[in-house]
């Protein structure tokens, strides 16, 4: 469904992803790990079109995506929700949710349609009771899954979630791991970038792991955790 | 409860407009020249900032190029005012500052923050000093007589662009592209991220917004007689929006029309009474309100109306408490 080929990102002289090579299928679940700095985000910033790639190519749905525009990537089915969250503080949650079924499609939604399909993912979520609330005005872990329920609405068949568990409490963590796993069930591909191990290692079907802008490792969960290489990685930081 | 409540407010303030309006298109037949000519006036600073919000106003885009988009109306008029119908003039000065905003907004909305706002000024001097520069090499002129129009005409043209702006920014409002321009306000990149075109949106507004604004140019310029890049191209006209907006408050439509209408009554009743201070007066009056007024008048009143309601909410609340079917969640 996602292959990314050689792809490469420089900041000035720096290479924050460097010759990446990945292919995610239908219906998988990856993880994507690496210490802080490692470029995870980046290669979202890239999938998802809001940074241009130094070279390299991705292709989606056997169709060709570097180069184009993010909201192009997103109605061709690619959604994310951000690191830092970027809600729409002084608009209604509904509303949020709302924008991203009226834009994010190839075809027009009606308003009302809309509104029907803002409630259904926000009461998947669980924010049924926030509608009308200003964004701004939930805590941060609300926040999160409004991002969630906004890439949702926009009807995604691949779903790029960065560090939608930080910060959250044991509780949050293991409802949200039900949300990715449900996510998936409903046929949405999921490449989920997390620190929170518990999460990675119980959700994902396989992990692909960065340092220093490279792709160092790549498996499935039991091979990542016996890897000699990872572990040296994460205990040399 | 909500709705019955809005739809209600919603009837009062139709049959309000409307009466303003049968008052206004009668006014001619009452009223003396002087406070027509006034009203015209208050009329073209309500139509620029009303335009200027149009665009500005959600997206937070503060342009200062209004008064490039004046001019080019101005100018066009002037060029045109002889040769072609009036309301051919207007439409064709519309679409000269709807083409200019077009290219402009391509090449500048990818700025942010201050260096949009330096750059669209830029283009009010760049303009003026360009025409300066063609009528000093090319034709050998300086400035230019515009054909005089009976006031009462202008004072209809006025009013019509006037009600044709205030559907189409009511319309923009109310649809998803007004709720697209707000996100863009908020987080443009996440805006963009939900499948919303930010750059289309962004550009196309802009150049909607500033037709308008070069349609009151080409009208207005029939008032002056005699006019030339300096008087057609005053900053005066970029940074007057931005201040009627912000004293108005840019929450809701009526805002920026109740602000440009109390600010340009103001301006003609200071300038007669203090010629020397007004100016003055008028910096008085701004500090004091984004000082004090952060929402604009319209803020300010809505939340006097809060205050006034929530004391009876609040009444109605221990009422119900005592009955106990309160909720907690109803501040939520
Ligand atoms: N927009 C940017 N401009 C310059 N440098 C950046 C930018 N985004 C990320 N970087 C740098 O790229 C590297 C990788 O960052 P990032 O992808 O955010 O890491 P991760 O998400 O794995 O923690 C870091 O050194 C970071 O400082
Ligand atoms: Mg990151």
């Amino acid at each position: 469904m996602l292959e990314a080929a050689k792809v490469t990102k420089y900041f000035g002289g720096m290479a924050a992803v460097s010759n990446v090579d990945f292919s995610v299928s239908q219906g998988e679940i990856v993880g994507l790990i690496g210490p802080n700095g490692a470029g995870k985000t980046t290669l979202f910033n890239l999938i998802s079109g809001a940074l241009p790639l130094s070279s390299g190519e991705i292709r989606f749905k056997g169709r060709k995506i570097s180069g184009l525009k993010p909201h192009q990537i997103c109605r061709m089915g690619v959604a994310r929700t951000f690191q830092l969250v970027k809600v729409f503080g002084n608009m209604p949650v509904l509303q949020n949710v709302m924008l991203g079924s009226l834009f994010g499609r190839e075809h027009t939604v009606s308003p009302a349609e809309a509104v029907r399909e803002a409630r259904e993912a926000l009461e998947f979520v669980g924010l049924a009771e926030y509608i009308n609330a200003p964004a701004k005005d939930l805590i941060v872990g609300n926040q999160k899954r409004l991002e969630m329920a906004r890439a949702i609405a926009t009807k995604p068949e691949l779903l790029l979630l960065d560090e939608l568990m930080a910060g959250l409490n044991a509780t949050e963590v293991s409802e949200a791991i039900d949300d990715v796993k449900k996510l998936r069930d409903r046929g949405i591909t999921i490449i989920m970038i997390e620190h929170v191990m518990k999460a990675i290692m119980s959700v994902c079907d396989r992990i692909i792991v960065l340092h220093h802008g490279e792709k160092i490792a790549e498996g499935t969960p039991q091979e990542i955790a016996a890897s000699s290489k990872v572990i040296e990685v994460y205990l040399g930081e | 409860m909500n709705k019955v409540a809005f739809t209600s407010r919603n009837l009062y303030l139709q049959v309000l407009l409307i009466l303003v309006l049968i008052l206004l298109v009668a006014l001619p037949f009452y009223t003396s020249a002087y406070n027509i000519m006034l009203l015209c006036n208050i009329l073209m600073y309500i139509i620029i900032t009303v335009s200027w919000v149009l665009f500005s106003g959600p997206t937070g885009y503060i342009s200062l190029a209004s008064a490039a988009f004046f001019g080019v109306g101005i100018y066009t008029s002037a060029v045109l005012g002889q040769s072609l119908p009036l309301p051919l003039v207007i439409i064709i000065g519309g679409l000269f500052s709807f083409f200019l905003a077009l290219l402009v907004g391509v090449i500048t909305l990818r700025l942010r923050g201050m260096y949009f706002s330096i750059f669209t000024f830029g283009l009010v001097e760049l303009v003026k000093h360009f025409l300066l520069w063609w009528e000093i090499t090319k034709t050998n002129t300086r400035g230019r007589f515009v054909i005089l129009v009976n006031y009462i005409h202008v004072f209809y043209i006025m009013l019509a662009i006037f009600l044709v702006l205030l559907l189409i920014a009511y319309l923009i409002r109310r649809s998803k592209y007004g709720l697209a321009l707000q996100s863009i306000g908020e987080y443009e990149e996440a805006a963009a991220h939900i499948g919303i075109n930010v750059t289309l949106l962004k550009v196309v507004t802009f150049a909607v917004s500033s037709f308008f604004i070069g349609t009151v140019g080409a009208v207005m310029a029939t008032r002056w007689t005699y006019i030339d890049p300096v008087i057609a191209f005053d900053p005066f006209y970029s940074f007057m929006p931005v201040l009627m907006a912000i004293f108005g408050g840019m929450g809701q439509l009526y805002g920026p029309v109740i602000g440009a209408a109390i600010f340009a009554y103001l301006e003609e009743a200071l300038i007669t009474r203090f010629p020397y201070h007004y100016m003055l007066i008028f910096g008085i009056i701004m500090v004091v309100s984004i000082l004090y007024l952060p929402e604009g008048l319209i803020g300010l009143l809505q939340k006097l109306w809060k205050i006034i309601n929530s004391g009876r909410l609040a009444v109605y609340r221990e009422k119900r408490q005592k009955r106990g079917t309160g909720r907690e969640q109803e501040n939520a």
